[in-house]
């Protein structure tokens, strides 16, 4: 059974064609990460998901409701929690959550069922008089995923939901939405965050409006079986980058913190061909290790071949 | 409507929290109030004034005790000659020289016209066109005086028949004037001004994305965002109203509940202009901005506040048909210093309610199109 389903969604502003004929399906709790770099139209996608922009052509259905004739019934069926936690400074954590429950009609028994739920989860209880802007970032962060769950949705739309926050704080946030998936809730979450979405059960690449990959984290590694990457520590990595574009055997290398990526050619050419290489062009080479891919490795490969298509 | 309620519940709140927003709907009107009442004062009192008396008769004496006993002018001295007669006036010493010339008390005996010289400061217009006007006054009420005491008969026409041109009447204090006008205009600025930050302010914090991801129709969301403003701006009219009853000795003549229901009017087309432009404006500074220029300047300028409207330009004067402020004022000084009753201003009345329903229209038409 499938929460979300997407075919052919487009929409243009003006001539600029901002998502391209994109479909997927997400499933029913289901964890979907959406990667793309700026721009490449997760926003636009996510917002007409939501049912804040209508699509130029192509349909969507949200929970059943279908996102261009039924907007409203989209937005009983979802919960949103943006990267800016959106919180009033101003009010305290009660108020801010009923003020979102007033939002979407939350009363009586339900409501101190809910609101009780909230702060457990958030680990704010005790806390309930605090202002939102006194808060630290991990918690201002679960309340805001707090309020967006309020009412129960079925779906639940992530958008970048841990810039800004420590790392401890992150872990706790995944773990939180791991719970929630499990609980049935199907999440929808945008990251720039590439170890964030190994989280993910399945990961959607979009470049430039369009779907460019689409899978798990592991079949999309599947990219790399028949060319390995070999990891290279050097004193003078960007030159020996240049070294390595004139290697017939290497197909692409890239900058990985103070390391070098290398993509080999084929299963065949082994880490001592590129060494050696490397020290015919003056380099030398401290250490040289066969690595497994990593998700930005698959990113930048994914992104590099949608670019040049 | 639960909603809505909810939604005006929070706003409160948060307005409660927020000193900025209280004190420019609670301070500033009072600062105003204070500015305005004290210091943009068009009535003249204390005109300094020197006196050149080359006649030194008891006619020329009863003209200057008159003139000192009119409380606008205050004795600056006496002037002897034409240099220092200069150098008074040069120096703002003076604003104004009574010169008496010799045989002026004899010329009146006689039953001749007798002509005395009254030398102005016309460099603040406004001020010299006032003091003109009561120094005329005051010389043709002593001709009046001096014909009756001669026995003579009080001609129809008096002696000196000059009507002063001056926009405010004397005995009429300005402050009268200017308080209705302030109430329009820190109206303008506490419902249109804070309206248009609060929704604007919701934009640049990302609430307001939040907001328009929840089941809420735009009506209940702007009629609980508004609400709270709403009745903040009341309370402050009102109070504005009682401290210049106070403060000013403005008379309320006419019936509270007129005053409650032509201020309310006026509230929510202030409230739909700043509603319309935070639909506009992406940043709070951006709306202030658009503020300023559509709500604020004319309000100042084009409603009859402070410049008459029947003073300006054709072209200008149309202009001041879409300007709120302007009926409003109409309305507001009939009910406070006339003490007319509603039924006088259903025209301005249903001008402000046309007025409230085209910007509110419009702001939700803009809202509601948001989408797509």
């Amino acid at each position: 059974m499938s929460a979300i389903v997407v075919r052919d969604l487009t929409r243009r502003f003006g001539k600029f064609v901002a998502v391209d004929h994109v479909s997927f399906d997400v499933r029913e709790g289901e964890i979907f990460g959406f990667l793309g770099s700026n721009g490449a139209g997760k926003s636009t996608t996510i917002r007409m998901l939501c049912g804040l922009l209508r699509p130029t052509s192509g349909t969507a259905t949200v929970g059943g409701a279908d996102v261009g004739t039924d907007p409203e019934g989209v937005k009983t069926r979802i919960g949103y929690m943006s990267q800016r936690f959106s919180l009033y400074e101003k009010l305290t954590v009660d108020q801010n959550i009923r003020f979102y429950a007033g939002l979407y009609g939350i009363s009586g028994e339900r409501f101190d069922q809910r609101r009780a739920f909230v702060l457990e989860m958030a680990g704010l209880r005790g806390r309930e008089d605090m202002f939102a802007r006194d808060l630290p970032g991990g918690w201002r962060q679960r309340l805001a995923l707090g309020c967006a769950i309020l009412h129960e949705p079925p779906i639940l739309f992530l958008d970048e939901p841990t810039g800004g926050v420590d790392p401890v704080s992150r872990r706790e946030f995944w773990r939180l939405i791991d719970r929630l998936s499990g609980s049935g809730v199907t999440v929808l979450v945008t990251t720039h965050y590439l170890d964030e979405a190994e989280y993910c059960h399945r990961i959607a690449i979009i470049h430039a409006g369009r779907l460019a990959a689409l899978g798990s984290s592991r079949e999309l590694k599947q990219l790399f079986a028949s060319r390995p990457i070999v990891e290279i520590h050097t004193s003078r990595a960007v030159e020996a980058m240049r070294a390595l574009e004139g290697m017939p055997e290497v197909e692409k290398s890239s900058l990985f913190g103070t390391a070098v990526h290398a993509v080999l050619s084929g299963p065949e050419v082994g880490p001592e061909t590129v060494s050696a290489w490397l020290g015919r062009h003056g380099h030398e080479v401290s250490a040289i290790d066969r690595v497994q891919p990593s998700l930005e490795d698959v990113f930048l490969d994914v992104v590099e071949k949608a670019g040049r298509a | 409507m639960r909603k809505a309620i909810a939604v005006g519940r929070k706003e409160f709140r948060q307005i409660a929290r927020d000193r900025r927003t209280l004190a420019i709907m609670l301070l500033v009107p009072v600062g105003f109030l204070l500015l305005f009442g004290y210091a943009l004062n068009f009535d003249v009192k204390n005109v300094s004034m020197a006196v050149q008396d080359r006649d030194n008769s008891s006619e020329s004496r009863a003209l200057v005790s008159a003139f000192l006993n009119s409380g606008y002018f205050r004795f600056a001295g006496t002037v002897h000659g034409d240099q220092e007669l200069h150098r008074l006036m040069d120096r703002g010493r003076a604003i104004l020289v009574l010169v008496i010339p010799e045989n002026t008390g004899r010329a009146i005996r006689r039953g001749e016209v007798a002509p005395v010289q009254v030398i102005l400061d016309g460099l603040d217009s406004t001020t010299g066109v006032a003091v003109l006007g009561y120094s005329l006054s005051v010389v043709r009420s002593v001709s009046n005086r001096l014909l009756l005491e001669q026995g003579a008969p009080v001609p129809g026409v008096p002696p000196v028949a000059v009507e002063p041109r001056i926009w405010y009447n004397p005995e009429l204090r300005s402050a009268l004037f200017l308080v209705p006008g302030l109430i329009g205009f820190i109206g303008m600025i506490t419902a249109a001004v804070s309206t248009a930050l609060s929704v604007v302010r919701e934009k640049e914090r990302g609430t307001w994305e939040q907001v328009r991801m929840a089941p809420i129709n735009t009506i209940s969301y702007i009629v609980g965002k508004t609400i709270p403003y709403l009745g903040l701006s009341i309370v402050s009219s009102m109070g504005i109203v009682l401290a210049a009853m106070v403060l000013f000795d403005l008379p309320m003549r006419g019936s509270w509940l007129a005053l409650l229901l032509a201020t309310t009017l006026f509230l929510l087309a202030a409230l739909g202009m700043g509603l319309l432009v935070s639909t506009i404006a992406e940043s709070q500074l951006v709306a202030f901005q658009i503020v300023l220029i559509l709500a604020f300047l004319p309000t100042f300028l084009l409603s009859g506040f402070i410049f008459p409207i029947q003073n300006m330009p054709v072209v200008i004067q149309a202009i001041t048909y879409a300007v709120p402020a302007r009926y409003f004022l109409v309305a507001l000084r009939g009910i406070v210093l006339k003490g007319v009753g509603l039924g006088a201003f259903w025209v301005q009345l249903a001008a402000l309610v046309a007025f409230a329903v085209v910007v509110l229209g419009l702001a939700s038409a803009r809202l509601a199109r948001e989408r797509g």
